[in-house]
C-alpha cells in the first residue's frame, strides 16, 4: 500500500471505524447536536451529558466514512471527564494537525490516540470528514439547535 | 463494396484517446483512468483548439457590431445554434436557446412557463431519481403557487413504475418533468411512452437530457417533447453552455425570463418590446465561445457516430456489469433492464469515500456521496454510492484497473 494512504488508514483508525468507541446515547445526556456533511451525505449526532463545566459522558451516533467514524470515536474517548475548555483547546489542536500537517504547530506526539489521524492533511479532501465530529461537539458545548454543517 | 461501407463504424478506442489530452497523463504516477464521465466528461483537442481559436480569430459580440469580427463571431455562434438544432433534431433553430446548463434551462422553464400556468392546487409530477435540479426549481415554484409535487415511484432496480407514474398525472397537472436517463443509477426511462401518457391528458412534458445526448442519439421531434434541457460539458464541449430546447409554440406565449441587452427589440421607459425567439431567452453577452465549443463538440461526436459510440459503450457496460460483481462484497446499485454506462454500487461496509480516496490514489477517478439525488438515495436506503460512469474514450483496462483497485480498497479495510 502507499505510505500515504497507510498514513492514512492506520490500523488504529479502521478498528475504530468498525467498532466505533461510545456509540451511544449516554444515559442522562443533557446536551446534543447534529452535525452534517451534504457532499457526502454523512451524518453524526454527538450526545453530552454535561455536569457543570465536566463532560460527564459522551456518545454519538450516525453514519459516515471511516475517517468521520475514527475521529467521532477518538474524540469521544479522549474527552470523558474534561472540562469544555479542555475540549475546545483539543479542537484546536486536532484542527490544526488534519489541516496543517507537519507545517502547523502541533506535535502528534502530544495528542495521543489522536495522532493517528495525523495522515488526514495529506488529504484536504478528507479534512472535514475529520472535523466533522469536533464542529458537531462544539455545536453541542454551546447548546447550538440547528444543525451544523461542513459547508 | 457498397455493403462494407454500410456497416455501422467500429470505434477505435485507442485513437480516439489520442484525441483527449487530459488523458495522457498520470495522477499519484499511475496512469489516469477516469472514470467519472457523468460528472463532467473530457474535451476532445477539437474543441480546446476552436474555442481557442475563436479568441485568437474571432472574438468580438454577436448581434450588434457592423464590423467583420462582429459578423465571423455572430456566425459562428448562430452555426453553433444551428447544430444543436441538427443533433437534437429541433423542427427550428429558434427554438434552441443557449443557457449555463441543464440547471439554468430548467430553472428558466419553471420561472416563465411554470410561473404563468401553474396555479394553487395544482400539480407537478417529477420521479424519484430525479437529480437535484429537476427538484428543487419545482418546489421553489409549487411553494410559491401553493402547488403540489408529486413523485412517480420506481422498484428496486431503478425501473420507473409506469403505471404508477400514469396514476399520478391528472386533471390538476400542469407538467411532467424527468430525467431521460438517471445520473445515479443509469437507468433510461422509457420516455417516449411517458410522453404519450402525458399528451394523452394534455400535459407538457419536460425531459432532463443531461445524462443522455452523451449516449443516445435523441430526436425532439420523435419523442415530442415540449421541452429538451442538457449542459455542454457533459457533451464533451465546454463548461458554461448549455442548451433549452422547448416548442415554438411554448416559447412564444413565455414571458421573457431576465430583462437586458439583445433581448430587446426596442426600448422605451415607457415601453419596452422584447425580441423574437431565440433572443428573448437570452438577455446580455451571450457564452459565445462556449457555444461554438459546444458546436465543435457536436462535430466531434457525430463524426464518431452515436450508433458506433453506442456500440462501445454498451460492450463496456456489458464487460463492467459482469466484472464488478466478483470483487467480494460489491454490490450493483441501479440494475435496470435498460441502462447507459452508469455503474453505482457498494462495498460491503465500506463508506464510498473511502472508496473514491483509495481508488484515487490508483490513479482512478471516480464519484462518491449522494449524486445530488439524495431523495433517490433515501428510496434506496443508502447515505451514498459510489459510482464509475462511462465514456466512449474508456475500455476494458479501464474496468480491469478498477476491480483491481476495488481489491486494493478491500486490503486495506480487511
Amino acid at each position: 500500500m502507499k505510505s500515504e494512504l497507510r498514513d492514512l488508514y492506520q490500523e488504529v483508525v479502521i478498528d475504530h471505524s468498525k467498532k466505533p468507541r461510545n456509540f451511544r446515547k449516554p444515559e442522562g445526556a443533557n446536551r446534543s447536536a447534529e452535525g452534517v456533511n451534504p457532499l457526502c451525505g454523512d451524518e453524526i449526532t454527538v450526545y453530552l451529558k454535561l455536569s457543570g463545566d465536566v463532560i460527564e459522558d459522551i456518545g454519538f451516533q450516525g453514519a459516515g466514512c471511516a475517517i468521520s467514524k475514527a475521529s467521532a470515536s477518538l474524540m469521544t474517548a479522549a474527552l470523558k471527564d474534561k472540562t469544555k475548555a479542555e475540549a475546545e483547546a483539543l479542537f484546536e489542536r486536532v484542527r490544526s494537525m488534519v489541516s496543517e500537517g507537519p507545517s502547523g504547530k502541533v506535535d502528534p506526539e502530544a495528542l495521543g490516540k489522536l495522532a493517528v489521524l495525523s495522515g488526514v492533511w495529506e488529504f484536504p479532501a478528507r479534512v472535514k470528514c475529520a472535523t466533522l465530529p469536533w464542529h458537531t461537539l462544539r455545536a453541542a458545548l454551546e447548546g447550538i439547535g440547528a444543525p451544523v454543517s461542513t459547508e | 463494396m457498397r455493403a462494407l461501407r454500410e456497416v455501422p463504424g467500429r470505434l477505435d478506442v485507442e485513437r480516439v484517446r489520442k484525441d483527449f489530452p487530459i488523458l495522457q497523463q498520470e495522477v499519484h504516477g499511475k496512469p489516469l483512468v477516469y472514470l467519472d464521465s457523468a460528472a463532467t466528461s473530457q474535451k476532445p483537442r477539437s474543441v480546446l483548439d476552436e474555442v481557442a481559436r475563436y479568441y485568437e480569430e474571432d472574438n468580438s459580440n454577436v448581434h450588434r457590431g457592423v464590423h467583420q469580427l462582429s459578423e465571423r463571431a455572430t456566425q459562428a455562434y448562430e452555426g453553433a445554434r444551428e447544430k444543436v438544432r441538427r443533433f437534437v433534431n429541433a423542427a427550428h433553430a429558434h427554438e434552441i436557446v443557449f443557457v449555463r446548463g441543464t440547471t439554468e434551462a430548467i430553472n428558466l422553464v419553471s420561472q416563465t412557463h411554470g410561473r404563468t400556468r401553474v396555479r394553487s392546487g395544482d400539480e407537478i409530477v417529477v420521479t424519484v431519481m430525479e437529480h437535484h435540479s429537476n427538484i428543487v426549481p419545482w418546489q421553489m415554484l409549487c411553494e410559491e403557487k401553493g402547488a403540489v409535487l408529486r413523485v412517480a415511484p420506481m422498484d428496486d432496480e431503478g425501473t420507473l413504475l409506469l403505471e404508477e407514474l400514469e396514476r399520478l398525472i391528472g386533471p390538476r397537472t400542469k407538467l411532467v418533468a424527468l430525467g431521460h436517463v438517471s445520473n445515479a443509477l443509469g437507468s433510461i426511462h422509457p420516455v417516449r411512452r411517458i410522453i404519450e401518457m402525458a399528451h394523452r391528458r394534455n400535459v407538457p412534458v419536460l425531459l432532463d437530457g443531461a445524462q443522455a445526448v452523451p449516449h443516445l442519439a435523441v430526436d425532439v421531434q420523435s419523442l415530442g417533447c415540449d421541452f429538451y434541457a442538457f449542459s455542454g460539458h457533459k457533451l464533451f464541449g465546454p463548461t458554461g453552455i448549455g442548451v433549452l430546447y422547448g416548442r415554438s409554440e411554448l416559447l412564444e406565449e413565455m414571458p421573457p425570463w431576465q430583462g437586458g441587452g439583445d433581448m430587446i427589440s426596442s426600448v422605451t421607459f415607457e415601453k419596452t418590446t422584447y425580441n423574437k425567439l431565440p433572443y428573448k431567452f437570452e438577455a446580455g453577452t451571450p457564452d459565445i465561445a462556449g457555444a461554438i465549443g459546444l458546436g465543435a463538440a457536436i462535430d466531434y461526436v457525430t463524426a464518431l457516430g452515436l450508433p458506433a459510440i453506442g456500440a462501445h459503450e454498451h460492450d463496456l457496460l456489458s464487460y463492467a456489469t459482469e466484472a464488478l460483481p466478483k470483487v467480494p462484497g460489491l454490490r450493483l446499485v441501479g440494475t435496470a433492464k435498460d441502462k447507459a454506462s452508469v455503474l453505482s454500487f457498494l462495498l460491503g461496509e465500506v463508506h464510498p469515500h473511502d472508496i473514491g480516496t483509495i481508488l484515487d490514489r490508483e490513479g482512478i477517478a471516480i464519484r462518491t456521496g449522494h449524486h445530488c439525488a439524495q431523495p433517490l438515495m433515501r428510496r434506496l436506503g443508502v447515505a451514498a454510492t459510489a459510482r464509475a460512469s462511462l465514456a466512449f474514450y474508456n475500455r476494458r483496462e479501464d474496468v480491469d484497473a478498477l476491480v483491481a483497485g476495488l481489491h486494493k480498497v478491500r486490503e486495506v479495510f480487511a
